[in-house]
């Protein structure tokens, strides 16, 4: 469990600014938030490598404001691995076993053996990191942290220096040490996809400050504020005015002149509206729909971007559709569609 | 296909005209250095009894060894002190660091006689350090210690500098990995940030020996007695010229050029 008590930190541009947050025991939990919200600098804080201007940081119920780093139980993975280069591979990973007082050298051997075994990378014990590719690399820093059995483990940007393909693999990886080890994780990073495959729940966090906590369907689809809406994906971002409100669905106008309905209990007043864009299905002809929102649009600009193509259309709605329906429904630029979509779907704020 | 891969190896050298230009020119120095020593060393050649003459004449073999030894007194005096400040300046920022950076460094800008003097104002017997040190029997000027001190004086910036750059190159990230795994501070440093600083800090140190055996305006000014390799060449010079001295400088050059080759080969094998 790590809980961080109104912590404050300022460090060269980098700033904290009275951060609350509850990482519960055994829990994944991810902070996304874009480059130079102060995210590494929070799990620096927390490993003990800066000292904060005020606050407090607890581990497992245990103040560990005022200790060293090598004295919190923690394991700590930088996106760029940290390897030890004069050190093999196994060396790495024996560094704080050897450091640990109470287990013997046989303890300390088995150990090392069981956790490169159970990671795969035995056959990579007497290699020098410098020889080791990405992937390789990150796994033998996840052992080595993992090898002295912290109650924490804390990732900055792990799998950010990448290539898509072992990301993904790692990204299992990491999972599977989760549920091997019930560890409490957490995780910083910018990446959305990391964020939602990963977390147990995720706190956004921007320039210093914690925005939101949340499971990631909050986060992504409830998001509390225009900010953070923008960057966890929400393209659709409308200005509107309540019209009425029935039975807990209100009819919104919006500021493009049409009307969209939205699960709300807003009765009146000026709202914002979040549709993601995944969220919009496209159709050529009215289709026959529960949803409740079908309004007609003109395709202004279709962008290729791999296995989905963003349409935006001339009511500034955008839609993200599979390539396979843009093939079957055959669209095209100037083309006249229909823009379908849940009144669950449209997310309403103040 | 001859005459094509022969116009490719013409084009290829097209391409590569900057690199050949800098080559010429950079050779200009090598040969510098090359024709000066290898000059020296052709005309010993013709009088190897000279040579021999001086290698077996104790008070020259004593004069090197003085230089040598007192060399690597004052680099095991300017690493003790050198590596921690180098250390505390690659990671630290503060007020006035850069003015600490340059008062290392001054050493290298100013003559080498001044800098004798202003040591031998300090360190004489009535001098500001050299009047309570003698009170503890410590005699500095015309004594071996005189000559550690002024080679310590002109080759610290060498180590200090180096091992700068090379601690800065580590990482941070190492040392707060290594402190996560429950390494102490003292730890990290032993166990990580040393062992990868270590070949920086090598090259300091040679390059801080070499300068202290080399150095001559200070020691002749601090400690003229005992006679040293650079004093003992001079006075040879002004007494019996050229023929007399260069036994003795080529001795001595070649010592160091050994020591110097194996020190930088020795431990280098990580690279």
């Amino acid at each position: 469990m790590i809980k961080i008590i109104h912590l404050s930190k300022d460090w060269k541009e980098f700033s904290l600014k009275d951060i609350n947050l509850e990482v519960k025991k055994g829990e994944y939990f991810v902070i996304l938030g874009p480059t130079g919200a102060g995210k590494t600098l929070l799990l620096e804080t927390i490993a003990g490598f800066y000292f904060p201007d005020s606050g407090e940081v607890q581990i497992d119920g245990h103040d560990v404001t005022n200790l060293p780093p090598e004295r919190r139980k923690i394991g700590f993975i930088y996106q760029d691995y940290s390897l030890f280069p004069h050190f093999t591979v196994e060396e790495n990973i024996e560094f704080g076993l050897k450091l640990r007082k109470s287990a013997s050298q046989d303890t300390n051997r088995k150990r090392l053996e069981e956790i490169m075994d159970w990671l795969n990378i035995s056959h990579l014990a007497h290699r020098y990191p410098a020889t080791l590719s990405g992937g390789e690399q990150q796994k033998i820093a996840i052992a080595r942290a993992i090898a002295i059995e912290p109650s924490v483990l804390l990732l900055d940007e792990p799998l950010a220096a990448l290539d898509l393909r072992t990301r993904d693999y790692l990204r299992e990886e990491l999972k599977r040490v989760k549920l091997k080890l019930g560890i409490t994780m957490l995780h910083v990073t910018h990446d959305q996809t990391e964020a939602m495959v990963l977390a147990d729940r995720i706190a956004v966090m921007m320039k210093g400050r914690i925005m939101q906590v949340g499971t990631p369907y909050e986060i992504f689809n409830k998001p509390l504020n225009e900010d953070i809406a923008d960057f966890v994906g929400v393209e659709n971002i409308l200005n509107g005015v309540v019209g009425s409100n029935e039975n807990g669905i209100a009819e919104i106008v919006v500021d493009m002149g049409y009307n969209i309905f939205a699960v709300s209990d807003y009765h009146a007043g000026k709202v914002k509206l979040f549709i993601r864009p995944e969220d919009i299905i496209l159709s050529e002809k009215r289709g026959e729909s529960s949803a409740r929102n079908v309004i007609s649009a003109k395709i202004e600009e279709m962008r290729d971007m791999g296995p989905l193509t963003r349409v935006r259309m001339d009511n500034s709605l955008v839609a993200l559709i599979t390539k396979q329906s843009r093939e079957s429904l055959g669209l095209r630029k100037g083309d006249e569609v229909y823009a379908t979509f849940k009144a669950t779907s449209v997310h309403v704020v103040r | 296909m001859k005459l094509l891969s022969r116009w490719s190896g013409i084009e290829k050298l097209k391409r590569e005209k900057i690199f050949i230009l800098s080559l010429f020119l950079g050779l200009f120095l090598v040969a510098f250095v090359c024709v000066t020593l290898g000059n020296m060393f052709y005309r010993q050649a013709e009088d190897v009894s000279g040579l021999i003459d001086a290698a077996k004449d104790t008070v020259v073999l004593k004069a090197i060894g003085i230089s040598i030894s007192a060399a690597i007194c004052s680099t095991l005096i300017a690493f003790f002190f050198g590596v921690p400040l180098a250390y505390f300046l690659a990671r630290k920022e503060f007020i006035g660091k850069s003015i600490i950076e340059s008062i290392v460094d001054v050493p290298l800008v100013i003559p080498h006689i001044v800098a004798g003097i202003a040591l031998y104002g300090v360190f004489m017997r009535y001098g500001l350090i050299g009047a309570p040190l003698e009170r503890l029997g410590i005699v500095i000027t015309e004594a071996y210690l005189g000559i550690v001190v002024a080679m310590l004086f002109m080759s610290l910036p060498y180590l200090i500098d180096t091992a700068r750059e090379g601690f800065k190159e580590v990482d941070p990230r190492l040392e707060n990995v290594a402190r996560s795994l429950g390494a102490s501070h003292w730890r990290t440093f032993r166990e990580i940030t040393f062992p990868l600083a270590f070949p920086s800090i090598r090259s300091g140190a040679i390059l801080s020996w070499g300068r202290a055996i080399s150095e001559f305006s200070a020691v002749l000014i601090l400690a003229y007695h005992p006679i040293s390799a650079p004093i003992l060449i001079y006075e040879k010079f002004t007494s019996f010229g050229l023929s007399a001295s260069r036994p003795i400088s080529v001795l001595l050059i070649s010592i160091c050029l050994v020591i110097f080759v194996l020190l930088r080969t020795l431990g280098g094998r990580r690279e």
